[in-house]
């Protein structure tokens, strides 16, 4: 069954002559008045983990419901592989789901919730019985398998709903809050293997979540979401590292942002003046904009520099004093204020413990290279 | 698309269907909906259009609506109630018992309810269990059974007379006081149910909140616990009162003869009378009288289900 | 601590007031006398009675199939009127549903009985069905008024479900009536089993409404009992009520015991 899997430098977004696997095209859900999802078009390609990314009420869910069938778009097309799926009823898509709520049938035990789904195909019994016992023994549940759903953990409830939803290969795998349900240990450790066994059998994967920790260990390409839109796609770096909003940058970890207007380009730097940070902020140039535009300029914490001394040869240096200390054990955060009032976020990773920590109170130099700052527009 | 489904049987039934352009949702609506059509809605129009139909000495015993195309409607059968007293008076007694009943049953229902939502578990679900057991046996012989307890020589009155407390017997069988127990003693249980959900809902915190900030428990259980109850106390009065306007049984076997009610009324009209069409005005009257009572009782039901 | 007396007292009263009349029945079932207030000593002659009138053992008869038939019927119809209500979403005509599905639960029994009646005369005119009355009409006007309580207690459990249970047998290829038999069915099972003896009970219940659409030859348990208790206390219905009492009683303590052996496993 096994078709080759995306190979981690296979990145067919990249490839203008790829075929997309899921085309989304200009997907419209209204309720009433209310826009659930706003005219969406996204192409996600074969065996890709994608996902959907975005705070609650963002329309991510509604999305994916479309996919699988249980809502209807308003307007737009959705094809899954080359076929538009507009006529085809859920229990007739060539797409499964895994719940959020795992919603596993109550009163069979997991083998028969399992194999519900071959049966419903029409897979002869015996066949049918084989390869549940196979996806038990892919899950680990090979020995729970004459139990009732409430009688297992949490955990294993997660791993009985995911058997279920890929008992019968299907084309696209729909996952609402794979592991919302789990807690933080238990969760780390899914994540890696539900990778395990996307990649293990080739199925694509569309995850909505609203936790951007799993969206970026999970997922090939990351969909942010926001008001029934889809504000950035890219892979997790790309969307780490160079967001194209204040919203993404906003969302996705978290960051200092100042406003200020443009200054002018100088050889290799743009210099952008902002009376908030108290010094004009030297960052890269980028294309497109004018003198005395107004931008924003993020910085993440743990690309700025914070030390006792002034340091030597770093484009941007700011003076400040330590308001918070917070030690989270791999590593600190400081909150220091700066003569204009901002108050700025640093991390610092605890490597080293070669120094006398930084203190409250203390007086410190911030340091952060150009290549640091994004400029934002939007 | 997998080919082996197409076979199914649930899928040429729906084929079929398609041919006669019907769905299946369309047939399972229909069901439902059809009975009550025919079983409930159309009955009141019949009951309608025969209240406005003359009394006649015939099979059916009452005048057809239409004639020759025209429309023969009188409201003699409305002007007949209210010029007879024996009607407007009914009317007035049914609200009086059915309020007094309603605040009666209110005033023994809240502190029992109270008493339940706040007993710990299992016992409050054994003391639900005991205000839910008399439902499943027969309200008619539970009625019945106030007969020998009320009656002049029936047990309150031995007891009272064994212990001293009275030389003569109370005469209470046949009189609205009997009426008042009976609708107070079988619609009790619908008052504390819906109390009961209510207050069972009723966090502890803020009635700790409202003592931590110096409310004593009087003036913290009547700005607190009755105004957060209030859906409860509309609905359990509403399902109280309701069905006293229209009791029949009640009257009728722990009544006497001055016990007026509509419901009484309105059978005696029908089977004593045989007067269909005055029985008919009768309902229509009664309808509109619980109208506000029903759409009461629908809010508090909305409201009750929100919170 | 006068709040921490008051409320127990007044609950206990309350209890009594409630449970007082069933006593005095059972014991006075068993009085030898037929006086309430004259104690001739305990005898079982009242069953004997009871168990011996033909009348009396007829009406029961017809009730409990008139019982049987219309709590199916109201169990069948309520259900699919319970999962339009939650399932299909705004369909055509739904508003009217839900009213009609309530109304019968605020209905003063006396309005419903005289319309079913002048509804069965009207078609009998018209048609000539129902010819005449008897347990057929009976049986109509129960299932009418008694699919209403069904409706609401299957609604209920099926507002309480998880919808997502029912999409993803949906999802994984069942059609919508698979989807009923295999998920959604057994899942609400207890409201169907209570909704159906909640109807049987009302059923067996009925006085009002079954008087006014009865015919001669179909006189119900209920009716039999009236006309019987209209002249005063007779004993032997007291008999009978007992008997009502004790099979209800057997009945909660199987549905108790079943409903603990279900929640240990």
């Amino acid at each position: 069954m096994a078709e080759p899997s995306l190979a981690a430098d296979a990145k067919p977004w990249k490839d203008a002559t790829a075929t997309p696997f899921i085309r989304i095209k200009n997907i419209t859900k209204k309720f009433g008045d209310f826009a659930a999802v706003d005219d969406i078009t996204l192409d996600i390609y074969k065996g890709e983990l994608f996902c959907l990314l975005g705070g609650s009420g963002c329309g991510k869910s509604t999305l994916l419901r479309m996919l699988a069938g249980f809502e209807t778009p308003t307007s737009g097309t959705i094809e899954i592989d080359g076929q538009d799926v507009a006529k085809i009823a859920a229990f007739d898509r060539p797409t499964n789901m895994m719940f959020q709520s795992y919603a596993l049938f109550p009163h069979m035990t997991v083998e028969k919730n399992v194999i519900y789904g071959l049966l419903r195909e029409g897979v002869p019994k015996a066949e049918a019985m084989d390869r549940v016992a196979d996806m038990l023994c892919l899950v680990k549940l090979q020995d729970f398998a004459k139990r009732k759903p409430l009688q297992l953990s949490g955990g294993q409830q997660q791993r009985v709903a995911l058997a279920r939803s890929l008992i019968k290969q299907p084309k696209l795998l729909l996952l609402d809050e794979p592991l919302g349900a789990l807690d933080k240990k238990l969760r780390e450790k899914t994540q890696f293997e539900l990778i395990h066994i996307q990649e293990s059998l080739g199925v694509t994967f569309i995850v909505v979540t609203h936790d951007q920790e799993e969206a970026m260990t999970l997922s090939t390409r990351i969909g942010v979401m926001k008001d029934g839109k889809i504000v950035q796609v890219g892979e997790p770096p790309q969307i780490y590292e160079d967001p194209n909003s204040k919203y993404v940058a906003d969302f996705i970890g978290s960051v200092n942002m100042f406003e200020g207007t443009v200054d002018v380009a100088v050889a290799d730097t743009l210099r952008i003046k902002s009376p908030e940070a108290g010094i004009d902020l030297l960052v890269e140039p980028i294309e497109g904009l004018k003198v005395n535009q107004s931008v924003s300029v993020a910085i993440r914490p743990e690309r700025i520099a914070v030390t006792r001394h002034k340091p030597e040869g770093a484009a941007n240096i700011v003076e400040g004093e330590v308001e918070e200390v917070a030690y989270l054990g791999n590593l600190s955060i400081y909150c220091i204020k700066l003569a204009s009032g901002k108050t700025l976020k640093v991390t610092k990773s605890n490597l080293l413990h070669d120094d006398v920590p930084i203190k409250w109170d203390e007086k410190v130099f911030l340091s952060w290279s150009n290549a640091a700052g994004i400029v934002l527009t939007t | 698309m997998t080919t082996l489904q197409a076979s199914s049987p649930w899928r040429k039934t729906a084929a079929l269907l398609a041919r006669f352009g019907l769905t299946g949702r369309m047939l399972v609506i229909a069901v439902p909906m059809l009975w009550l059509l025919v079983f409930f809605l159309v009955p009141f129009l019949v009951v309608l259009k025969i209240s406005v139909a003359d009394p006649m000495i015939a099979r059916p015993p009452y005048s057809p609506l239409f004639v020759d195309g025209s429309i023969q409607a009188t409201i003699g059968n409305y002007a007949y109630m209210w010029e007879d007293s024996l009607y407007i008076n009914a009317y007035w007694s049914s609200i009086k018992i059915a309020f007094f009943s309603t605040v009666l049953a209110l005033l023994i229902g809240y502190p029992m309810s109270y008493y339940i939502a706040r007993s710990p578990e299992p016992k409050r679900s054994l003391l639900l269990l005991l205000i839910v057991l008399p439902f499943w046996t027969s309200f008619l012989l539970r009625v019945y059974a106030w007969i020998g307890i009320l009656k002049t020589k029936g047990v309150l009155n031995m007891l009272l007379m064994k212990f001293g407390l009275i030389n003569e017997p109370l005469i209470i069988m046949q009189t609205d006081v009997a009426v008042y127990i009976g609708i107070v003693y079988t619609y009790l249980p619908f008052m504390i149910l819906p109390l009961y959900a209510n207050l069972v809902k009723l966090d502890d915190a803020l009635l700790e909140a409202s003592a931590d900030l110096g409310a004593g428990p009087i003036s913290t259980f009547f700005r607190i616990t009755i105004p957060l109850s209030l859906p409860g106390i509309v609905a359990g009065s509403m399902l109280v009162f309701i069905p006293a306007i229209g009791e029949f049984v009640i009257p009728a076997l722990l009544g006497g003869p001055d016990t007026l009610m509509i419901g009484k009324i309105l059978w005696t009209e029908f089977f004593a009378n045989r007067d269909w069409p005055v029985a008919s005005a009768v309902a229509i009257a009664m309808l509109l009288l619980l109208v506000i009572p029903i759409m009461l009782l629908r809010m508090a039901q909305t409201k009750g289900a929100e919170t | 601590m006068k709040r921490g007396l008051f409320l127990p007292i007044v609950s206990f009263l309350g209890f009594v007031f409630l449970y007082i009349p069933i006593v005095s029945l059972v014991i006075f079932s068993f009085n030898k006398s037929k006086l309430v207030t004259v104690w001739g000593g305990w005898s079982t002659k009242w069953y004997g009675e009871l168990l011996n009138d033909p009348q009396i053992l007829g009406a029961a008869w017809i009730s409990l199939k008139i019982g049987v038939v219309s709590a199916s019927l109201a169990t069948v119809l309520g259900t699919i009127a319970a999962m339009v209500l939650t399932r299909f979403g705004k369909v055509r005509g739904r508003g009217l549903l839900t009213g009609m599905v309530t109304a019968p639960l605020v209905m003063p029994e006396v309005i419903t009985g005289l319309s079913l009646l002048l509804l069965f005369v009207a078609m009998e005119a018209a048609f000539g069905w129902p010819a005449g009355r008897g347990m057929v009409t009976i049986i109509i006007a129960h299932t009418t008024f008694c699919m209403a309580y069904v409706a609401v207690v299957v609604q209920s459990r099926l507002v309480d479900m998880d919808d997502a249970i029912e999409e993803a047998a949906s999802d994984l290829g069942a059609q919508p009536m698979r989807v009923f038999f295999d998920i959604t069915l057994p899942m609400i099972a207890p409201a169907l089993i209570s909704g159906w003896l909640l109807s049987f009970t009302l059923s067996l219940d009925d006085l009002v409404i079954a008087s006014f659409v009865s015919g001669p030859g179909a006189s119900t348990l209920p009716m039999v009992i009236f006309s019987k208790v209209r002249l005063g206390v007779t004993p032997e219905i007291n008999a009978l009520a007992t008997l009502i009492v004790v099979v209800v009683a057997i009945g909660i303590s199987i549905s108790w015991f079943f409903m603990r052996k279900k929640v240990k496993t």
